[in-house]
């Protein structure tokens, strides 16, 4: 009997896990991206936003969660192009304008919110995935997407050349790696990933979208970024992890701990992971430095 | 039969400087093509215009007689041009096969095919005879393998004109011998070459035709047969030249510094100094010698307090002064030139006056209250640039607008003027012109006369066989001999440097 | 001679010059918000003039716009103590919260002092605790070069947490979504306790603190040695480390002082406004506020000051903006696109490309001329 009860547990926090763990493993794999060609993505987090208030506002002007998803993807990718536009062709601090996108996003969002609902604080409902077996589609999407980035990143020529680029950008630029449209391309990817992930949140697991329900995923991505080493498996482990994390909240209001505390949890955790007492990680070379041609 | 490369009349101008100035080439097929000029003559520039990496303002570039627009690398590619970097161009995690096919992979559909790369690798580094292991990472290979492997990489593209920048900087002079032949061989089977290089002696024993560059403009190109070291350098620098150092007999008197069992690490954790002896006295330069990587950097960190010293004794004036802080090694009276004078040296951000207290910033001369004196702080820095001839038109002006040169002798006017006890000048003198040259190396003199020590630390042999009145080699984190500089010759100090003991060279 | 006014001038004019591009900046975000309105169809004349109606239009306003312009001093010197030290504290908005709670707790436990006493110990209380939050980063940041945009992200989260734990059960109010009250002798003196025109507004003393902080870290940054040395490991850590500067030590003092500003407005902000701290469900934004502000005075004390109130004037302005028909919102937008341009530096390339071309004509010239 005790047996039965303790399985059940363990199933349902590992499944919620997975599901707290989905729209981590969007942004995380965007962000890899973005960071092995050497730009920074603090903008993770706004272009989650985005992307999941296009995905319901797309939902909700033709009925369907499809366009709602492609709705997603092509605004994070153009958001994703704003950033890149100011990192690479402004050679803008990368962290000063990932900030000024989040600002921008959540402001931008509040605004259309009004606008199109006439309310602040969150949409109606609308056309949404529905799960298929115990998660929906954006689950079995993102570990696709583990599978796909890896797979690009290490056995393909243009994942060599975004590696290079990130160590090294003079190295690739004297072989003709043309260093600018890789930057852009993987950042664009970036934009998208998360725009998706921002979808997988929206119109995922709920039919809604909601001030604030972004909640500093984003963040927390780009720590299971360097957490799992800039490696598209090892940063899907690592969202795994904070998404257990997540699900503990859910199952621990048993637990002799203020509430409080097990909210915290994740954010905690978060900064044990990044400060390095699980383990040193040094990212790519070139991270977060522009690169101008023609310097000695 | 046209030269293989030729470029007419090339112009290019950057900010307030014109590096190319209507610039005449001719390179013959098979010949070794020397550029030769000082730092900052616009060799480097001219070199990657060739290579795609800069546009010219004006002028057009002829390959074996037909005119080319080399907009980028890969144009310069595709034509038979291939360039080895003075900086390597390596990316380190990367595996020797990796940083070769970058840019050009063999593929299998749409996955990278490496057993093939690996296969090419390995035929190419056969056929031309140039050893490397195509699997090593090139964070853990040597140096001299490091330059094969950038030589390599031309060759897999097919370049039939090697451009090469500086090569001999990070070699010994037996390494030096060795690339001469791989040159020679090269050219036997049908390549040219240009080499970019600021020392003469490489002019003579590598080259067949010399092109002398000076501010920008072809002063002349002549047959390496025709003329000779003196010639050369007199047209490198506009006037006649002493090649020799002027200085009168040391007068030596106790150490000042003082150095026992010395061991430190370098940032990847691995010893790079490995039991180190050494005293200098004052009144005397001693020079230490060696190729770029065996320790000297680590040694010259340990002694100013910038890195830990793991095992041994540091004394200055009989006073010790191991692991302690930069800011009381400072207050002890060492003065540093660093070896990277935009890394170390200054706040390039800051302006002349603000970096001549780096250092001494926080001593009371600078204060006025709970405040600093900017009013004595500009008066300070007003004097150093008199005394030290800073071309700048004030004290205000930043550190980044300032000519290398002028930046250079900013720190050897801000380090010399505490009057230091010991001086630790590292490189004093890289990337300089020929005037600023002089200056720094009679500003060492007159503090070795004035019985102050100094300890030089340079990879141009010829700087420490001039200034030092005894040399040190350093080789592998040790040190494997010291001279009396008039026993000292550069084939001595070569086999030193790469390993052998003074004795073996008789 | 170096005569004191010579010195002086100088200061003045470099000070204009830093402020210029912003300047700039803000002129054309103006105008680009003006289009935004109109594409929206409405008057951006009407806009921008109820904007600074509803913010500047009486004495009461003015106050008000004063209440908000306060903490945005503030968190803006706050982020440019920081970035003067190239560290990015995106924390100051936990550092907010702490002193905030802080302030309270205090205000609510010393009672019985008198009521100078008491508000200082109160504000002290504020400060310390935003200091030893942001040192929390700081000493991440020196001590095993953890990122300090990420860590203070999370403690920002942390912080929320915290404050409503401490809402819930040790400044509790039983039944309410809010914590207790503080005493009346923690409070800062109002404008309304005084002065007649500013009966209906809540602006207190503690703009004259945050205009005295500013003048503060002014000097600290640009005037002393511990100045000099977090400048300099910001622009150059290894050549201040060459210098004998000790890079840790002044990573962890900039986040400390960064944090005693934050500390400080959230101080301010209970016992000068809420004397209590609600329950959050979202982050107040101040803090991402303040990055605005400081993008926009350039990092500069000064400009950080003109910043604030420009910002305090926008969202002031919005409540009266929708009484004309357009969305406050737009506020927002317009703070969003100011960041950017700012943030591109878009108007310092556009001035360096113009020099450059000007340079490269010169240079051609004078080797004609030699």
């Amino acid at each position: 009997m005790e047996g039965v009860g303790i399985l059940t547990i363990l199933g349902i926090i590992v499944t919620a896990s997975i599901r707290s763990a989905t729209p981590l493993i969007f942004a995380a794999l965007g962000g890899n991206f973005s960071e092995r060609s050497g730009v920074f993505n603090i903008g993770l987090e706004g272009i989650m936003t985005v992307g999941a208030f296009s995905a319901v506002f797309f939902s909700y002007k033709t009925g369907s969660p499809w366009t709602g998803l492609l709705g997603a993807m092509v605004v994070g990718g153009l958001f994703g192009l704003l950033l890149a536009f100011m990192s690479i062709y402004f050679k803008a601090n990368q962290v000063i304008v990932g900030t000024a996108i989040n600002i921008l996003a959540a402001s931008l969002t509040t605004f259309l919110l009004v606008e199109i609902w006439g309310r602040p604080g969150q949409t109606d409902n609308v056309e949404y995935f529905k799960a298929v077996g115990p998660f929906n589609l954006f689950t079995y999407l993102a570990f696709a997407l583990v599978i796909v980035s890896y797979y690009v990143m290490y056995k393909t020529p243009f994942g060599l050349r975004v590696r290079a680029v990130g160590e090294h950008p003079r190295a690739a630029d004297t072989l003709g790696v043309n260093v600018y449209v890789i930057r852009y391309i993987c950042v664009i990817i970036s934009g998208v990933l998360a725009g998706i992930g921002g979808a997988s949140l929206s119109i995922g697991s709920m039919s809604l979208f909601k001030e604030g329900m972004i909640a500093g995923k984003g963040f927390i991505a780009l720590a299971a970024l360097i957490f799992g080493k800039w490696n598209p498996i090892g940063a899907a482990l690592a969202c795994l992890f904070f998404g257990f994390a997540v699900a503990l909240e859910t199952v621990a209001t048993n637990l002799p701990v203020p509430r409080e505390f097990l909210y915290a949890l994740p954010y905690i955790m978060t900064m044990f992971a990044v400060s390095g007492f699980v383990g040193r990680s040094v990212g790519p070379a070139a991270g977060g430095i522009p690169y101008e041609k023609g310097e000695k | 039969m046209p030269a293989v490369i030729e470029m007419k009349g090339i112009s290019k101008s950057f900010p307030g400087i014109r590096a190319n100035d209507n610039i005449n080439l001719k390179i013959e097929q098979g010949e070794i093509h020397v550029l030769l000029g000082e730092n900052g003559a616009g060799k480097s520039t001219l070199m990657n215009i060739l290579y795609g990496l800069y546009q010219p303002d004006e002028g057009q570039i002829f390959i074996k007689g037909k005119p080319v627009a080399i907009i980028n690398p890969n144009v310069a590619i595709s034509h038979g041009i291939g360039m080895v970097h003075q900086h390597f161009m390596l990316v380190q995690p990367f595996t020797v096969t990796e940083n070769i096919i970058l840019g050009k992979e063999p593929r299998k559909g749409t996955t990278l095919d490496l057993d093939k790369a690996i296969k090419d690798v390995e035929e190419i580094s056969m056929k031309y005879e140039l050893k490397v292991d195509p699997r090593a990472v090139v964070q853990d290979i040597s140096v001299g393998m490091q330059q094969r492997v950038e030589i390599l990489k031309t060759l897999y593209r097919g370049a039939e004109i090697l451009i090469l920048d500086e090569p001999t900087a990070v070699l010994t002079p037996q390494e030096i011998e060795e690339l001469c032949v791989i040159l020679r061989s090269l050219v036997d089977q049908g390549k040219s070459i240009i080499l970019i290089t600021h020392k003469l002696k490489e002019v003579m024993s590598m080259s067949d035709k010399v092109t002398i560059i000076r501010r920008g403009k072809v002063i002349d190109t002549l047959n390496t047969k025709d003329t000779n070291i003196d010639e050369l350098a007199e047209k490198m620098v506009g006037r006649k030249v002493s090649l020799t150092v002027e200085k009168k007999e040391a007068e030596v008197s106790a150490p000042i510094l003082e150095i026992k069992g010395l061991r430190v690490l370098d940032n990847r954790k691995l010893e790079a100094v490995k039991g180190i002896d050494l005293q200098v006295h004052g009144g005397e330069i001693l020079g230490i010698a060696g190729v770029d990587g065996n320790g000297q950097s680590e040694l010259v960190q340990a002694i100013t307090g910038l890195s830990k010293a793991e095992a041994g004794e540091i004394l200055l004036n009989g006073k010790e002064i191991t692991n302690l802080t930069p800011k009381e090694v400072i207050a002890s009276g060492v003065g540093h030139i660093p070896e990277d004078r935009h890394k170390r040296g200054l706040v390039l951000g800051y302006s002349l006056s603000e970096n001549s207290i780096l250092g001494s910033h926080y001593l009371n001369q600078f204060r006025q209250g709970l405040g600093l004196n900017y009013h004595k702080i500009r008066e300070y820095c007003r004097r150093l640039i008199k005394e030290y001839d800073i071309r700048t038109p004030n004290e205000r002006v930043l550190a980044k607008s300032l000519s290398g040169g002028n930046q250079q002798k900013l720190i050897v006017a801000r380090e010399i003027d505490r009057d230091p006890s010991l001086c630790i000048a590292s490189q004093p003198t890289r990337g300089l012109d020929v005037g600023a040259i002089e200056f720094v190396h009679k500003k060492l003199i007159e503090l070795r006369d004035e019985g102050k020590a100094v300890l030089l630390v340079s990879l141009e042999l010829d700087e420490i066989m001039d200034l030092s009145d005894r040399i040190a080699v350093m080789y592998d984190g040790r040190i494997v001999g010291i001279l009396d500089a008039k026993d000292a010759n550069e084939k001595k100090l070569g086999i030193m440097m790469a390993g052998g003991s003074a004795q073996d060279a008789v | 001679m170096e005569s004191g006014m010579n010195e002086f001038k100088e200061g003045l004019l470099n000070t204009l010059k830093e402020i210029a591009y912003p300047l700039v900046a803000i002129f054309i975000s103006v105008i680009a918000g003006g289009i935004l309105v109109y594409s929206f169809g409405n008057n951006p004349i009407i806009a921008y003039t109820a904007m600074i109606k509803g913010s500047l239009g009486d004495w009461n306003k003015f106050g008000e716009t004063m209440v908000t312009v306060t903490p945005l001093i503030l968190t803006g010197l706050s982020i440019t103590f920081a970035f003067k030290c190239n560290l990015f504290n995106i924390g100051v908005e936990g550092q907010f919260i702490i002193g905030a709670i802080a302030a309270v707790w205090a205000g609510t436990a010393f009672t019985g002092l008198p009521a100078i006493l008491h508000l200082t110990l109160t504000l002290l209380a504020g400060t310390a605790a935003g200091g030893l939050w942001a040192s929390v980063i700081g000493w991440l940041k020196a001590k095993v070069g953890s990122h300090e945009v990420i860590n203070g992200i999370m403690m920002n989260y942390i912080a929320m947490y915290t404050s409503n734990f401490l809402v819930r059960t040790a400044l509790n109010i039983p039944g309410k979504a809010y914590s207790v009250e503080i005493a009346d002798t923690a409070k800062l003196w109002r404008f309304s306790q005084g002065f007649e025109q500013f009966k209906h507004s809540r602006m207190h003393i503690g703009i004259f603190l945050a205009l005295i902080a500013a003048l503060a870290a002014y000097y600290i940054l640009n005037k002393t040695v511990r100045g000099y040395e977090i400048r300099a490991v910001g622009l150059n850590p290894h050549a201040a480390e060459y210098g004998g500067i000790s890079v840790r030590k002044n990573i962890i003092l900039s986040m400390i002082v960064s944090g005693l500003f934050a500390g400080l407005a959230g101080a301010i902000m209970t016992t000068g406004v809420q004397y209590r701290v609600n329950n959050l469900f979202g982050f107040t934004g101040y803090g991402l506020d303040g990055i605005a502000v400081a993008l926009v005075g350039n990092n500069h004390p000064i400009g950080v000051i003109l910043s604030a109130f420009l910002f305090g004037v926008m969202q002031k302005g919005g409540p009266l903006m929708q009484i004309q028909g357009i969305p406050k919102e737009v506020v927002g937008i317009i703070q969003g696109i100011i960041i950017l341009f700012v943030a591109a530096n878009f108007v310092k390339v556009v001035m360096e490309n113009i020099k450059l071309n000007r340079d490269l004509k010169r240079a051609a010239v004078q080797e004609e001329v030699e």
